[in-house]
């Protein structure tokens, strides 16, 4: 069974064909790579994907479970995550907060007007461990607004690695990093377990392409080139559309 | 916090003895009348300070509930039914408010709360069988609670206080609550929010209710302190005027709504006894407000008060020398 099956996925914004019949086959474990230039329509593909946009026609399944008309949020109960390629948290408030509510996302919880949140144990424990991974655990405490960008990204990952996903979609996890950071978060993803199949958009070759073991890519919402790592960069039409020479 | 802990049983103390300290009758019944509107102003505070939905509709609410109040007794039914009726009524209407404004945020739920709003202003003004239209509805009493009657001005301020007590401790426990942090997120990330798993418009549809419930309860101490209902408290500068409540005293605070209800009260009923132009007044002192502490009077005094800590504790730390060098 594969563990995220695109068919024929097709969506136009106007007269604009941003995704056109793509077919996506991730194996379970799998971790894959979308690349292509520019305005190729991969956000809008993980879009469609994670239910933030509704596609024309085609159909996602996720495990076998056909999700295409499946809100959003419950895809979330069903196993899959997101990062955003633009930083989508929570400024006002401490990074372990913002885990918190990734935690809270998935548990019966989140409806309870009584508690006191902060009381609740096993949701700060979590947290932590989640925050320990991505070697934030120290500043768990700071507010959001008083972090650098690349821990903004960390935290990003630590929210969707809480949700304990079965699929994980990363939007451009390096983009605006620092060599340094690159390299942390590089670190963090190769970390992940195997369990856990992720699909990642990214630009920067050098770090994708050790990651990838297969690569899927798009240009103007079509799927040109699809492959393992060495088949992919030896494609003519790679160099063509994508890596330019 | 030790501070702020003392500060909070000071102001308790005080608002317990409100009765022996204040110099007459009529300024016991304005402190009543602060506690009511305090408690509206926490019920629109959900939605403008927590859920980051500005509601320009609320005095339609408020009225309706206090309509069914008056109605129910007017028809002659026991105090106990009256008041439960018109808390049934008062989040039944709620829950339709949401129902047709959750579709949009931002203005396009001001606009659509706004609407809602001036469509019951008009039937409270036109459908006169119901309303009495413009001569309003009457009460002839008021409850009386454990044998005390809420006729006697203290009787009726201590069950203001107790109710308003209960409803800042429901507050409390709410914006606490997994519940409260999700419908904040909902006010900060929603897109976010509904990739995490949550489901936005339920969040914020239950955060209607509950701003409704306080709307409610405020307005049925309202049409027992009044004994009287007009129109007019349903429109829309009744609206305007506890959203600018919630505004100066601070939004998303639980301290800030009391603060400005406290405010407005006490501009409109004692100020305006010295000067006749109090309108005036209020508008200069929202625009100081809005210049000075455009965060509210409550977030605006913590921020000062920190800066002042702060720059204490710097002078304490500094030798002479070093303080010279300083700009």
């Amino acid at each position: 069974m594969t563990a995220l099956n695109v068919t024929g996925l097709c969506k136009s914004f106007g007269g604009l064909h941003v995704t056109t019949n793509v077919n996506l086959n991730v194996e379970p474990g799998e971790r894959r790579l979308i690349i292509g230039p520019n305005g190729a329509g991969k956000t809008t593909l993980f879009n469609l994907i994670t239910g933030e946009l509704t596609p024309d026609s085609g159909t996602i399944h996720l495990f076998g479970q056909d999700i295409t008309n499946v809100p959003s949020r419950r895809r979330a109960h069903l196993g899959m995550a997101r990062t955003y390629q633009i930083i989508t948290l929570f400024a006002r408030d401490t990074i372990i907060h913002n885990v918190t509510l990734a935690l809270l996302g998935l548990s019966p919880a989140r409806w309870n007007p009584l508690i006191d949140l902060k009381r609740q144990g096993h949701f700060v424990e979590h947290a932590h461990a989640a925050l320990e991974k991505v070697g934030l655990a120290h500043i768990a405490n700071r507010p959001l607004a008083q972090t650098s960008y690349g821990e903004r990204r960390r935290v990003e990952i630590a929210m969707a690695l809480t949700q304990n996903p079965k699929v994980l979609l990363l939007d451009e996890p390096f983009a605006g990093l620092s060599i340094d950071e690159r390299r942390d978060v590089k670190q963090l993803l190769l970390a992940i377990p195997r369990d856990i199949t992720v699909v990642m958009i990214e630009h920067n070759m050098d770090v994708a392409l050790e990651f990838a073991e297969r690569i899927t890519l798009l240009h103007f919402g079509e799927v040109i080139v699809e492959g393992n790592r060495a088949e992919v960069v030896a494609d003519p039409r790679t160099r063509e559309v994508y890596l330019g020479h | 916090m030790t501070i702020r802990f003392l500060a909070l049983v000071v102001a308790f103390a005080a608002l317990a003895t409100v009765p022996y300290w204040m110099p007459g009758v009529y300024y016991i019944n304005v402190a009543s009348q602060i506690l009511f509107y305090a408690i509206f102003a926490l019920g629109l505070n959900v939605l403008v300070g927590y859920a980051g939905l500005v509601s320009l509709g609320h005095a339609g609410l408020f009225g309706v509930a206090a309509y069914a109040a008056g109605y129910m007794l007017q028809l002659g039914f026991g105090h106990p039914l009256a008041i439960l009726v018109a808390l049934v009524i008062g989040v039944a209407s709620m829950a339709i408010y949401a129902a047709l404004s959750l579709r949009s945020t931002g203005i396009g739920f001001i606009m659509i709360t706004l609407a809602l709003g001036e469509i019951l202003w008009g039937l409270a003004y036109r459908w006169i069988s119901l309303t009495g239209g413009d001569n309003g509805l009457s009460l002839k009493s008021r409850p009386e609670l454990f044998g005390f009657s809420m006729s006697d001005v203290n009787t009726f301020y201590y069950a203001s206080l107790v109710i308003f007590m209960l409803s800042l401790a429901a507050m409390t426990v709410f914006v606490r609550s997994p519940l409260g942090a999700a419908l904040m997120g909902t006010r900060d990330q929603p897109r976010r929010m509904n990739a995490l798993g949550y489901h936005v418009w339920a969040i914020r549809f239950y955060a209607c209710l509950f701003s409704g419930l306080l709307t409610s309860i405020s307005a049925i101490l309202f049409v027992y302190y009044t004994q009287f209902i007009s129109p007019q408290t349903l429109a829309l500068t009744a609206s305007a005027e506890v959203l600018l409540m919630v505004i100066s005293g601070g939004a998303g605070t639980l301290l800030g709504p009391i603060v400005g209800a406290t405010l407005v009260v006490v501009v409109k009923t004692v100020v305006s006894g010295f000067i006749e132009r109090w309108n005036f007044l209020l508008g200069a002192i929202f625009v100081a407000i809005v210049i000075l502490m455009p965060e509210g009077l409550v977030p605006g005094t913590a921020r000062l008060w920190r800066l002042a800590w702060r720059q204490r504790e710097r002078g304490a730390s500094v030798t002479p020398g070093s303080a010279e060098a300083k700009p």
